[in-house]
């Protein structure tokens, strides 16, 4: 038998970034073939809560304008959907520093950021499944988009610009958490208030005043009202709501920038101290 | 002109105030195996970490195929494998597609790919499991994976942390029939380990840290002969044997230590020779024996007789590290 090494070496042709992005996603979602339950966080509980609140909460809210509450919870959950994106990032990435893959990888002759645009991609693409099992849920149920394919397909861009954006909180909280429980914990802590105290669920006129304030200034408010609006799942907001209701698209935007120039930054010095040793 | 394989020239690592590396250099020529020994903390991962452009070093160079691991990382990690020393193969992804991933990362041939998963499978014995995800696989079998996964662009340098930490004995055998195959073939290899057996079995030379620091470099036999020769230690049945017992032992040995307590004559020998010599002599003076055994100088011993030693030239040493603590415990 002619062995491999003595024969002369292979070729060594590193992939360009992208190529070698697209190789750690193909990876990651092997992962989620694997372990089809990782997909319960975006799926199966994201449809219970359409459920639950389209059943059970549903009749005592009442959406403003003449739009039924399942319509407008649709856009609601799906935002909240979406922010799950930094939980399933942050697990990921931790779980591969925890687990030595990330340093398997930095050991290879490739660019360092694939690891993170690999991890950020494979997020967002678990995510949307989350998302499209949230669209035909809502079918079923009733919901429907109502404006033209051009705003449609604009409510779901802002959506995933959104992702982006908790990509990178997901990637700083990954590099700075040791275990997947801590993460988890953490994650969940900081999400539930975030998508709650806003308009995703019901409408910010009946908080207590102070905490219409904090939901007005939430992004998750101004996204989820650009969404309603782009798919005509509620009303423009009142010429006497918040500024940032008003001008719904434009803040989701200037939102997923801005918290982008946050933690862009600090989530590649956070990952680059962490593998640096 | 022909560069050494690896070559580090003052390596200094430190985290904080507690520094792990502290100005270690060596040589390993090209085809050649050097074993790092050392305790528990004593820096071997951190060394390989740096050598392996996993971490930057504080000060000092290192080079790797003629590379040097800050300025060249890219061009030392085409040259080099690493098994580091936890197995760092994907628990999701069968055997094959983790050798598939790691190819492709290199960009290698699509068909040289296919064959050489082929034939690493083959060569690591994982034939059988290599379509199961890596979770099913036992300690040894992940090993070995992650020693197949390193090999997948058939590097020039091989840097392996523990490769048999967890093995059993026969899983190491059959390791290091693997690992000697591969120098054979022209590998270089640089392997830590805390075993001075496998240092003994592999390495051409062997560089032993202790506290960040070499405190001895050498072949295995100049490293052995350091340590003293091996003994034998024989564990007498009746107490009332002793005396007669000592006596034929001296005929044998020059330097001997009786234990009356536990019955037990330990002999400076130079090997089975000297051990079967005293064996026949009890036999035939009816001695009876709980215990015969020959002692070899143990990695315990190496570092007993290199720390004492060091111990002479400079005792007044700062408070106790965690690195005493733990050589307090190898004694
Ligand atoms: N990332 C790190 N941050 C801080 N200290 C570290 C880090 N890595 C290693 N150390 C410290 O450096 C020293 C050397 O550790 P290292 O892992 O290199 O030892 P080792 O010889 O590989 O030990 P072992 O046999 O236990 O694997 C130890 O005191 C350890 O605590
Ligand atoms: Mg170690």
């Amino acid at each position: 038998m002619t062995s491999m090494l003595t024969a002369q070496r292979p070729p060594i042709n590193p992939p360009s970034m992208l190529r070698a992005s697209a190789t750690i996603v193909w990876r990651n979602l092997i992962h989620i073939k694997r372990m089809p339950e990782m997909l319960l966080d975006v799926t199966v509980q994201s449809v219970m809560f359409v459920l639950l609140f389209a059943y059970v909460f549903g009749g005592s809210i009442n959406p403003p304008g003449d739009v039924s509450y399942k319509e407008f919870l649709l856009p609601g959950i799906m935002v909240q959907t979406m922010i799950f994106t930094s939980a399933i990032a942050a697990m990921g990435l931790t779980n591969d520093l925890q687990k030595g893959i990330v340093d398997r990888l930095k050991s290879l002759p490739i660019s360092r950021s694939s690891v993170l645009v690999g991890r950020s991609i494979s997020s967002l693409i678990h995510s949307s499944i989350g998302i499209a099992v949230m669209a035909v849920t809502g079918l079923l149920i009733g919901w429907r988009v109502r404006e033209s394919v051009g705003e449609t397909v604009l409510g779901f861009g802002l959506i995933l610009l959104f992702g982006f954006a908790m990509i990178w909180l997901g990637i700083y909280v990954g590099s700075l958490m040791r275990t997947v429980e801590a993460v988890q914990g953490f994650m969940f802590t900081v999400m539930f208030p975030l998508t709650f105290v806003a308009n995703t669920f019901a409408p910010t006129e009946q908080m207590p005043s102070w905490l219409a304030a904090v939901a007005e200034w939430n992004p998750v408010s101004a996204l989820t009202q650009a969404c309603r609006e782009l798919w005509g799942n509620g009303v423009t907001a009142p010429s006497d709501a918040a500024w940032q209701l008003q001008h719904p698209v434009l803040m989701s935007v200037a939102w997923s920038l801005l918290l982008t120039a946050i933690f862009a930054p600090l989530a590649l010095g956070a990952y680059r101290r962490r593998s640096r040793d | 002109m022909t560069s050494p394989a690896v070559e580090a020239i003052d390596l200094v690592k430190r985290f904080g105030e507690n520094t792990a590396v502290d100005g270690v250099s060596f040589v390993v020529p090209e085809g050649t195996v050097l074993g790092l020994l050392g305790p528990n903390g004593a820096g071997k991962t951190t060394t390989t970490r740096m050598l392996t452009t996993l971490s930057v070093p504080t000060s000092g160079t290192a080079r790797v195929a003629g590379h040097d691991v800050v300025k060249e990382a890219d061009a030392v990690r085409r040259s080099m494998g690493l098994a580091g020393q936890a197995a760092t193969v994907d628990e999701l992804l069968t055997a094959r597609e983790n050798l598939k991933l790691i190819g492709r990362l290199y960009g290698l041939p699509k068909t040289y790919v296919r064959s050489s998963i082929g034939e690493l499978l083959e060569r690591f014995d994982l034939v059988q499991a290599a379509d199961r995800p890596v979770k099913t696989y036992s300690g040894g079998m992940r090993r070995r994976l992650d020693l197949a996964v390193s090999l997948m662009a058939a590097p020039p340098v091989l840097f392996l942390d523990e490769p048999t930490t967890g093995l059993d004995p026969r899983s190491r055998t059959e390791l290091w029939e693997v690992l000697r195959e591969l120098v054979r073939e022209g590998t270089t290899l640089v392997l830590t380990t805390q075993y001075l057996e496998e240092a003994d079995h592999l390495a051409d030379d062997i560089i032993v840290i202790d506290k960040g620091r070499v405190i001895a470099a050498g072949t295995p036999t100049q490293l052995k002969d350091q340590a003293g020769a091996a003994s034998v230690v024989v564990t007498l049945t009746h107490a009332a044997d002793l005396e007669r017992a000592e006596g034929l032992v001296r005929d044998h040995s020059p330097e001997v230590h009786v234990d009356v307590t536990a019955r037990r004559i330990t002999a400076q020998a130079d090997g089975l020779g000297d051990m079967s010599r005293i064996g026949a002599a009890f036999q035939e003076a009816g001695i009876e024996v709980d215990d015969l055994g020959l002692k070899r100088p143990s990695l315990d011993d190496v570092f007993l007789h290199l720390t004492g030693h060091r111990a002479d030239h400079d005792g007044a040493e700062g408070e106790p590290s965690e690195t005493d603590e733990l050589e307090e415990a190898l004694r």
